[in-house]
Parts: C-alpha cells; structure tokens; sequence
C-alpha cells in the first residue's frame, strides 16, 4: 500500500507541471489553425510570467498582475500578426524576433526596476494566487481510492491548474462546433475560400492571434505567480517550445494536444522523482541526464511516432490575393 | 426595355504599369450563356475578379439589375446576387461538402438547427439540378467534376442570379464536361445568367448565345453567337486570321526509334504511377498520350528523360538500352544520344526564369562549341545565335537580354522549344506543349512539330489538351491510373470513344 501515495503525487505533479504546456498549445493550436506559425509561445510566456509578477507585485493582485499580463501578451501577439500577417514577413523571424527580445527585455528591466538582474521581488500571499483545497477535501480523505483521487490529486492545485483541464473542452468546441471555428479552420487550409466567402482572412487570423494572447498569458502568470512566487531570468525553461511540440504531437487537434502535453508533464514529473534515487546494479542516474528525459521524448517522439504530422494547409504562407 | 442583368461601364484597372482592362463595357441579358473569350492575359480574369469583388477597379461602374453596386468585398457581390466558379476551385480539402458550402454563411454561431435547414435545402437544390452529390463527403474524396459541382452549389445556395464560370472545362474530361454543360443549361431554363470565361472556341460555340471577345484588356468585339464562327472569333481573338487547321500530311514512319518495355515508375511518396507500360515510337511519327493530369503522365516523361528513377522494365534509343532499374542516363547522356525534352511545367523544369532570355536559350547545351571554348562563354556567339533563333521562332519581343519570366507563356515555350529543335533530336518527348499559351503561338508549336516530325524525328507528345492530341497524333494511347487504356489510330476514333477511355470506364 505504500506506492499509492507515491503515484498519486507523481499524478498530482503531472497536471501541475502540465497546465502551463496546456494554455501554451491551447494558445499555438488558434494561431497555427489560422495559418500563422507560432514559435513565440515560448517568449510570449516569458513576458507573461515577468508582467504578471511585476503587475502583482504593484497593484497588490494577483488578477491584475493577470491582466496586465495578458495585455502585454495580446500586444505581442498583435505584433506578430502586424509583421508576418498584415506586412506578409517571415512568420518564423517574427516568433524568433519575440523571444530574443523578451529574454533580454525582462532581464533587463528587473535590473532597472528592482535592481537584481532578471529577478522580481518576493510576492506576498496576498500577490499570489494559493492553493486552492476542494471542499470536503479533509473530510474525504480517508475513504479508500476516491479519497486518495479526490484530496491527494484533484484538490490543492492553483486555479490555473483548473482552468487549464477546463480550457481544453472549450476549445474543442470553439474549434470544430462553432461558426468561428469553421472560419478559424478554413483559414487555415484555403485562405482564398475564406475570402471569396466573402470574409476577412486578415481580421480571421487576428482574431485568431487574440485569443492566442490571452491564453498564452495564463501559462506566464502561472509560472509567476502561483508555482513560483517571483519572476526569475528564463523561468520559462522551454516550455513554450515544448508546447508547440505537443501540439504537432497532437497533430493540431485539442484532445491529443492535451494527451501530448500529460505525457511530457508525466516525464517532468517522473524526471523530478527519479533525482537521487538510487537503482540497483546501475547507482545513482546524473541529474543532467535524468533531465534530458523529456526533451530526448520530444525529439524520439516527433522523429519517429508522430508518423507524418499534416500540418494545416496554408501555415507560414502570407496570404496573397492571387494576380 | 428591361434592364441588363449585368452592366459593365468603364471599367480600368491596373496593377503597377500594366492595364489589365481599359475601358470595359459589358452588358449582360437576363437569362442567357454568354461567353467571354479571349487568350491568357486577355483581361477576362481580372475583369470577373473585379465583378466578384476580389479586386476593386480603378474607375468605372457595375450595375445590377439597373442598381448601381458598390464592391468593396465579395461579400458585397454575393450578396447581389452574383455567384463565381473559380478556375482554382476555392474549397477547403478536408472539410465536407456542407462545410464547405455554409462557410462564411453559417447563420449562427453554434451549429445546431440552422445547419439542418440548410442541408434541407441544398438537398432540394441537388435534386432541382440533378447534381448527385453526397454533402457529407470529404472534398479530397470527390472527382474534380464533383468538386466543380460543389462550388456550383455553393453559389445557388448563397442566392446566386448570376454565375460566372473562369475556365471552367480546362480539368475535366469530356464526359464531364457534357454533365457541366447539362447543369449550366438548366439553370439557364431557371432563369439564371450565366457568365462563360473561355479561351476554347468549341464552348463558345456549343452553349452560348452572346460572345464578347477580349484582347489586351479591351473588349474588341461583341456578337450573337449564331452571327458568327470559329474562324472569325479566332480572329478577333489574336487580331490577325489563324489557320485552325494544320498542315499535316500522311506520316511516313520509318524504324522503331524508342521502346518503352515492362516499365514501372513510383513517385517521390512512393506511390506506384506508371504501371507496366509498353509502347514504341517509330521514326517520323507523333504518338499522343491522353489522359486526365495525375494518371501518370508527368511521372512517366520524368523517367523516359531521365529524371525519376524507374522502378522496373526498360527503355531503349535505337535499340540500345538506356535506362533500367540499375542503370539510368542521366539527361546530359540522353541529350548527347539524340533525346530532346520539352517538360511539362516549363517555369519550373525548362526554364530558369531568372536567366536572360540568351542564357536560357543555349542551358545545356552551353559548354558546347560555338556557345563557349575552353570552358569560357562566347557571349557574342551566344548573342548572334539568339538573335537568329529568336527571329526563327518568332520570339516577342526579340530582346535576347530580357529577362525570361518577362516573356510572355507562348514566347517562354518558343524559348524552350528553339532550344530543344535546334540540335535537330532523333526523340521528342514533349508535355502540354500549349499549356496557358496563346492561339497564334498554339499554331506555330503545332507546325514546328509536324515539321520535326516529317524530319524524321520520333514524337511523343503528353497532353491533357484532347483537341491538341487529336490534331497533332498519328497514333493515340490513353494513359488512365498508371495504365496504358488503349491504343488508337487517330484516323478511326471520336472524342467520345478516347473520352470514355480517359475516365476508366471503356
């Protein structure tokens, strides 16, 4: 009966440590529907998590600090649409352009506001979002199986963790039941079907990048200012990068992108118990190495399981009318 | 007087320096086909985008039914009731029939009810026009005439009045283009008006009747078409009389010059395209391969000239083995064997078209003499030698240093095709040698063909064209998922008899 509590921590950890990968590739899966690459989640991230511990930090709210962060966030993906949708540059350029400038621009204005390179002062618990314990959670506890499921797994997590299970239906449905998500997918694959429809293609992929913005906030404020209680230089780790891995893992799609991003939170989290642990005959595993796992998944999994990931039709090309 | 359905006054419209229309008038009778012909470049294109809304004219003014309209987006236009098929159809590949049709249309923001209703009605429509389509299929499943068909319904379902059709026969076989035509008479009968954009004189001929005839951006001519004939609208089309028919005597075959055994070819996925093919070509011969693009074809001339792999079988030049599954030519080894190759897609295998007009007219045959010497460049050589083919081959304009993507297609092809001649090849192979070039240019590539072949050379001649099979062939075969279908004689066969062969049905 021991091993119970251990893998119900190790499930607890996993959707932890997976909620920021979920907003991420939630975030991705609207731009690149719309045919818009997004590489920039992982720099989009970065200045959602610095915005929201500086904005908590100030105004003394976590939901503020939330805001803001998505205000910075949407701007950003405002231009990205401006450079690569309406200017038709290189998508690609535009994302990396992003990230660059966020590692250097966060780093750089903690130093100037706080004067610790890349680092935001401590925040309160007053600014930042806590645990939130499910009702009843102590009082289930000792049930056999649903109390171990229900207090020990599905209570104690931040209210992004939540929203981020939640987020996933959602989408689905947006995407594949809504009017906006057949606009959205069609884009996508034949922008001049979608002009000579007689809508938008330019305001559709807007649109698109907004929605993009405001999710991709949550997996910054997420980082910031609940798992941790201050921004910190590259606090993003990748993740971002990890995402959009997730979702061509998950071949664009909601539901599989959700499946993709569990799996490299499980690593994660199995990476973090596995440090220091003891194997019989081989000894303790380098840290660095146990490290790698996930990312080693990534690369094993998009180079050979993945099979061919069909991408939508038209991502990465401007549109153009034809002449 | 009841006012036109469609009124055009005065449209222009440029891109940059170049007027794709000047000064268009156009008036269009309620209820009738009426044609617009006019070669690639003409202006049609531009003229119907601008009706539909995808572009917005410099002046001028569009009036329908006797309202003027303002089109400012194709919504604008659709919402007056103007429908269009585009020659690249505008459907999303992997949603469905219904999607596809409700885009843009869907009534509400969450499917529920509204979407019933409308596949109600588009099974109503189905049934009024007899248009046999299944509207939850996949669009990548259905047939180019199924997907042609959609966009058709597409328009009825929006409200269309008004139906404008840019090329539409170009991907479809004759059987399905006598079903297109079926539909666009009945909804002739329902009172529709529908707009034909053609280059192909037969269309014009068969369904219309009113022609407007197009050149250089203008309208240069307008009549009924039962005024007129083919002979004249060529005419009007190019600006100068066109002979329609070639010159082309009995052939005078000699030895079997090519010879294609057993063979098999796949494609870069690793899909089986040609599928055991035997034929031979003799000496002073034109054989026509028909089919509908992407049976094959493209990859069959990519192997005989010693681009794709083959997979197994054999070719033979002069009864000597050039290429097996071991041991392929490599095209510089065909070209010195006497094979000459006109590809099919001449900006991206035959041209490079960023080279000036002299360099594309000696590539690869460039490090030969008088072209350069000891590996250097002749460029006065190469200049005088170009100068001379470009006057040959009637190349405009005669400016060897132009850049080539320049040129017009026609011209483009002569560049190719003077290239390919001139060192006299005892092989042809050549593919859509006419593809998006203009009739005075079509009558001068057919000649030059006949020509090479009363030379002596052996032809093989791809195209998806059937008029251009059937006008240059001295023997046919139908080519039909990889398969060589059947062989004909091109004395003794119909348009009907090779059309059922390129659907796979004979």
């Amino acid at each position: 009966m021991e091993i119970l509590p251990d893998i119900a921590s190790l499930i607890n950890s996993t959707l932890r440590i997976s909620t920021p990968l979920i907003f991420a590739a939630m975030a991705g899966l609207f731009a690149e529907r719309s045919g818009v690459i997004d590489f920039g989640l992982e720099g989009k991230m970065l200045a959602a998590a610095f915005v929201a511990a500086v904005g908590s930090y100030y105004f003394g709210s976590p939901w503020l600090g939330l805001i803001l962060a998505m205000i910075a966030c949407v701007s950003l993906s405002m231009l990205h649409g401006f450079a690569s949708v309406t200017h038709k540059g290189d998508q690609v350029v535009s994302c990396v352009a992003i990230n660059i400038l966020m590692i250097g621009l966060t780093t750089a204005l903690a130093a100037a506001w706080f004067g610790q390179a890349g680092l935001t002062p401590t925040l309160t618990d007053e600014q930042r979002f806590l645990e939130i314990t499910l009702p009843f959670a102590d009082a289930l506890r000792d049930i056999p199986i649903i109390g171990i499921i229900y207090s020990d797994i599905l209570s104690g997590h931040y209210v992004f963790v939540y929203l981020a299970y939640l987020c996933v239906p959602i989408v689905f449905w947006i995407v594949f039941k809504t009017s906006f998500g057949l606009r959205l997918r069609a884009v996508g694959e034949n922008p001049s079907a979608v002009d000579t429809a007689g809508i938008n293609v330019f305001t559709m992929r807007y649109k698109a990048l907004m929605i993009n913005g405001v999710l991709i906030s949550f997996a910054g404020a997420h980082l910031s200012t609940a798992v941790n209680a201050n921004f910190f230089r590259e606090m993003s780790a990748g993740r971002g990068y990890l995402a959009l891995a997730a979702l061509i893992f998950g071949k664009w799609h909601p539901k599989t992108a959700l499946i993709a991003c569990l799996l490299f939170g499980f690593t994660d989290a199995l990476q973090i118990r596995l440090q220091g642990v003891e194997l019989p005959a081989i000894g303790t595993i380098p840290v660095q190495l146990i490290q790698a796992i996930p990312y080693v998944l990534t690369v094993v999994l998009l180079a050979g399981f993945v099979g061919k990931a069909i991408a939508p039709n038209a991502i990465g090309q401007p549109y153009v009318k034809e002449r | 007087m009841v006012s036109p359905i469609l009124e055009l006054k005065n449209i222009n419209k440029s891109f940059g320096h170049v007027q794709a229309n000047k000064n268009i008038n156009l008036t269009i009778k309620k209820g009738t086909i009426h044609g617009i012909i006019g070669e690639n470049g003409a202006g049609k294109s531009t003229l119907m985008s601008i009706v539909y809304g995808l572009y917005q004219a410099d002046t001028g003014s569009i009036n329908v039914s006797g309202k003027e309209i303002k089109l400012r987006s194709p919504r604008d236009s659709i919402e007056s009731g103007i429908g269009m098929v585009h020659q690249h159809f505008m459907l999303v590949e992997n949603f469905t029939v219904i999607e596809n049709i409700v885009l843009g249309f869907e009534g509400e923001f969450v499917f529920g009810k509204k979407l019933e209703k409308a596949k109600e009605d588009l099974q109503k429509l189905c049934e009024t026009y007899k248009l046999n389509i299944d509207l939850d299929s996949v669009i990548s499943d259905l047939s180019v005439g199924f997907r042609q068909r959609v966009e058709i319904l597409k328009s009825l379902y929006r409200g269309a009045e008004i139906f404008i059709l840019d090329e539409p026969t170009g991907v479809l076989t004759p059987q399905e283009v006598d079903e297109l035509f079926k539909i666009l008479r009945s909804l002739k009968e329902e009172g529709k008006t529908i707009v034909l954009i053609t280059h192909k004189l037969n269309e014009i001929m068969d369904l219309t009747s009113e022609v407007s005839v197009m050149r250089q951006g203008e309208v240069v001519g307008h009549t009924k078409t039962t005024d007129t004939n083919k002979e004249k609208l060529a005419e009007m089309m190019v600006g100068r009389s066109v002979l329609l028919r070639l010159n082309k005597t009995e052939a005078k075959l000699g030895d079997v010059v090519f010879k294609v055994e057993n063979l098999t070819v796949k494609d870069d996925l690793d899909v089986t395209r040609v599928k055991n093919v035997n034929f031979e070509i003799r000496s002073g011969e034109i054989l026509g391969l028909a089919g509908v693009t992407g049976n094959g074809q493209t990859e069959l001339l990519e192997a005989l000239s010693g681009i794709r792999n083959v997979e197994s079988g054999a070719i033979y030049l002069n009864d000597e083995k050039i290429s097996d599954k071991d041991n392929l030519l490599d095209p510089r080894e065909l070209k010195e064997k006497g094979l000459a190759h006109v590809p099919e897609d001449r900006q991206r295998m035959g041209l490079v078209t960023d080279f000036k007009a002299y360099e594309n007219l000696i590539f690869g045959y460039h490090d030969q003499e008088p072209y350069s010497k000891s590996s250097i460049l002749r460029d006065g050589d190469i200049l005088s030698f170009s100068k001379k083919v470009m006057e040959e081959y009637d190349v405009r304009p005669r400016s060897p240093q132009l850049i080539t993507s320049n040129f017009s297609g026609g011209n483009q092809q002569k560049i190719i095709l003077s290239r390919e001649l001139n060192e006299n090849p005892k092989i042809l192979l050549v593919g859509q040698p006419t593809r998006g070039v203009d009739i005075g240019a079509i009558e001068f590539i057919h000649q030059r063909l006949i020509d090479m072949r009363d030379k002596g050379a052996a032809i093989l001649l791809v195209s998806v064209e059937l008029d251009e099979v059937l006008s240059l062939s001295d023997r046919i075969l139908v080519m039909f998922d990889g398969n060589i279908v059947g062989e004909r004689v091109n004395k003794d066969v119909t348009d009907r008899d090779l059309g059922l062969l390129m659907a796979g049905v004979a």
